[in-house]
């Protein structure tokens, strides 16, 4: 081993981050052994969604606004329906409200499914992509398909299809479940919950030496609904849904085609790691009654284990959903009047990477004036490119093909989605 | 054994069409699977350098010049083109933009040049030639089988 100290100069490139959703790329430059710049650039093109509904009615919103992400499109329809309905002060009934929570417990299986199974177990196996398990590991494909079936037919019982469900409309579902559909989604969510221990267990010992302390936000209450109650960070601050805004504040990033956001002029984290660290006492019971071990894991400063907080939140899903669909008794309901006035209003969701805020004002014939959308990924973009900074300065001594693989890891633990950063032009007006 | 080889890409979109793609494989995946090899598939397999394909399946609208080079080297590389989706078949949703005012037009115009976006958001057609559409805002899981299934036995898969 040589004695002699190198200083590091070099550039790590990687283009086209595979095994996220959406398309980016991260560039560092390296001098002198400091990190000179960290830049986790969003190639996802802009679409505008912020600007393309203004002028346009109501009623079409959420629906479009669905299409900002394939992956997590309930939560920007929910969260839509839910700012609108605030607006137009529009009491949704019990069996909405349900229905709602279902849905989301749905795409929060089949998307953080997507994530264990298909992007990090590789990482974790050392191989390239899920395609190239071989027989041994094979099992963990299909069982990842079987996770994400079963969450797929629970949004689809609810919503009519996974993906931009067509039932949801601002105020109520223009459908109820089916009891036949009802009986095969329990049996379904019942078989993928044998499957949830594996992956806990594989995602307990996936860790890292990497800490770094951060401030933590999500929605909390009684029931870990990812829907309902108040916002609270990891020091025990809290605000209301309505208020969040005015401690968001917009950080452009000029290089890349997405923005970051600070809370009180600080980074933060937001994601199944912060949902972990500040609700991990209202999971579902029969969900904490197996898991005791991990629980004591929470909270926690390792982002690695943003991916059992994951593994954890599907255990919760399948548990609180059983329970809703053995107990509840759907029917058809009356749809809600709905009075459109000029009005401004809410809607705050956590989608299965973090807290998603919607805010739109309304005009007196129903048309949208001003809209705001700010999505989980832009609000972790900044702690995240700091984390990045920070993994590569203290690991120079290892080589560049090493870093990348630790920074791809970090990255891939944050569960980043690209084609939500990317849909934000900034406006000053949050 | 010869397979399908295929090529799943996508342009300025939400990228729901290929998470449809991904859904409809959860039941049917162990049955097709020693019939096809995937050779592009961002969100599964790390970029490599494009490789011949059999079809290739692509959601989205061509919005800037990369994606255009993109769309064409693809179209080189593949025999069949299948565009999935609103957004590759019509532009809609992804090319709201087009139909801005001018007052929102100019207020977008720098970003759009600084990130070398073409004036108008397109479907895939209006610069390359397109074999096969799939319809949906996102397409559904089965009609992806079908079109899969078809293609499998076109190129004479099965029988190989």
């Amino acid at each position: 081993m040589s004695l002699v100290l190198k200083m590091h100069d070099f550039d790590l490139n990687i283009k086209n981050l595979s095994k996220i959703e959406g398309h980016a790329t991260l560039k560092i430059k390296v001098r002198k052994d400091k990190v000179e710049n960290v830049k986790l650039i969003v190639e996802e093109n802009r679409r505008f969604f912020e600007e393309g509904i203004i002028g346009k009615n109501y009623q079409t919103i959420p629906q479009t606004v669905s299409r900002i992400c394939g992956t997590c499109s309930v939560a920007h329809l929910t969260c839509a329906s839910e700012a609108i309905e605030r607006a137009l002060k529009v009491d949704i009934s019990r069996q909405t409200l349900v229905m709602r929570k279902l849905s989301l417990m749905g795409m929060n299986l089949r998307d953080h499914a997507m994530h264990l199974y298909f992007f990090v177990l590789p990482d974790i196996l050392g191989k390239e992509s899920v395609l190239d398990f071989n027989k041994e590991e094979h099992h963990f494909l299909r069982e990842g398909f079987e996770m994400k079936a079963a969450g797929n037919l629970l949004t689809k019982l609810v919503g009519g299809r996974a993906i931009h469900p067509m039932f949801a409309q601002v105020g109520h579902f223009s459908k109820v479940p089916e009891s036949s559909k009802i009986k095969e989604t329990i049996e379904k969510l019942k078989k993928a919950r044998e499957k949830c221990f594996d992956i806990m267990d594989i995602m307990e010992s996936y860790e890292s030496n990497f800490r770094r302390k951060t401030n933590y936000i999500a929605i909390a209450d009684d029931n870990y609904t990812f829907l309902t109650g108040r916002i609270f960070d990891s020091k025990g601050w809290s605000v209301s849904e309505e208020n969040v805004g005015n401690y968001l504040k917009e950080i452009v990033i000029p290089y890349s085609q997405g923005i970051g956001y600070e809370l009180k002029n600080k980074e933060f984290l937001t994601g199944a790691i912060a949902r972990m660290n500040i609700n991990s006492n209202s999971l579902h019971q029969e969900t904490r009654k197996d898991i005791r071990k991990y629980l004591r894991i929470f909270p926690t400063h390792d982002i690695y284990k943003n991916n059992l907080a994951q593994a954890i939140e599907n255990l919760h899903c399948i548990d609180s959903s059983i329970e809703i669909l053995e107990s509840e008794e759907f029917k058809e309901e009356k749809k809600p009047d709905i009075k459109i006035s000029e009005s401004e209003g809410v809607g705050v969701v956590e989608a299965p990477r973090g807290l998603l805020y919607n805010r739109f004002k309304i005009d007196k014939n129903g048309r949208i004036l001003k809209s705001k959308i700010v999505t989980p990924t832009a609000q972790n973009q900044i702690r995240m490119e700091n984390d990045i900074r920070q993994l590569v300065e203290d690991n120079l001594d290892k080589s560049e093909e090493q870093i990348r693989i630790l920074v791809e890891e970090l990255i891939r633990s944050y569960d980043p989605c690209m084609t939500c950063a990317s849909r934000f032009l900034k406006l000053k007006w949050i | 054994m010869k397979k399908l080889k295929i090529g799943i890409f996508a342009f300025t979109s939400d990228e729901g069409c290929i998470m449809q793609i991904l859904e409809s494989l959860n039941s049917t995946f162990e049955e097709l699977k020693d019939y096809l090899d995937i050779r592009h598939f961002r969100l599964l397999i790390p970029k490599k350098e494009m490789q011949k394909m059999d079809v290739a399946f692509i959601e989205g609208a061509i919005s800037t010049k990369k994606d255009l080079e993109l769309l064409k080297k693809i179209r080189e590389n593949s025999k069949k083109i299948v565009a999935i989706g609103s957004c590759a078949i019509n532009g809609v949703p992804s090319n709201m933009r087009n139909s801005f005012d001018e007052k929102t037009k100019s207020k977008i115009k720098s970003f759009l040049e600084k990130f070398e976006h073409f004036d108008t958001v397109e479907p895939i057609e209006k610069y390359i030639e397109v074999d096969e559409k799939i319809n949906g805002c996102p397409i559904s899981e089965e009609n992806f089988i079908i079109c899969l299934k078809k293609y499998i036995d076109e190129f004479g898969v099965k029988n190989a």
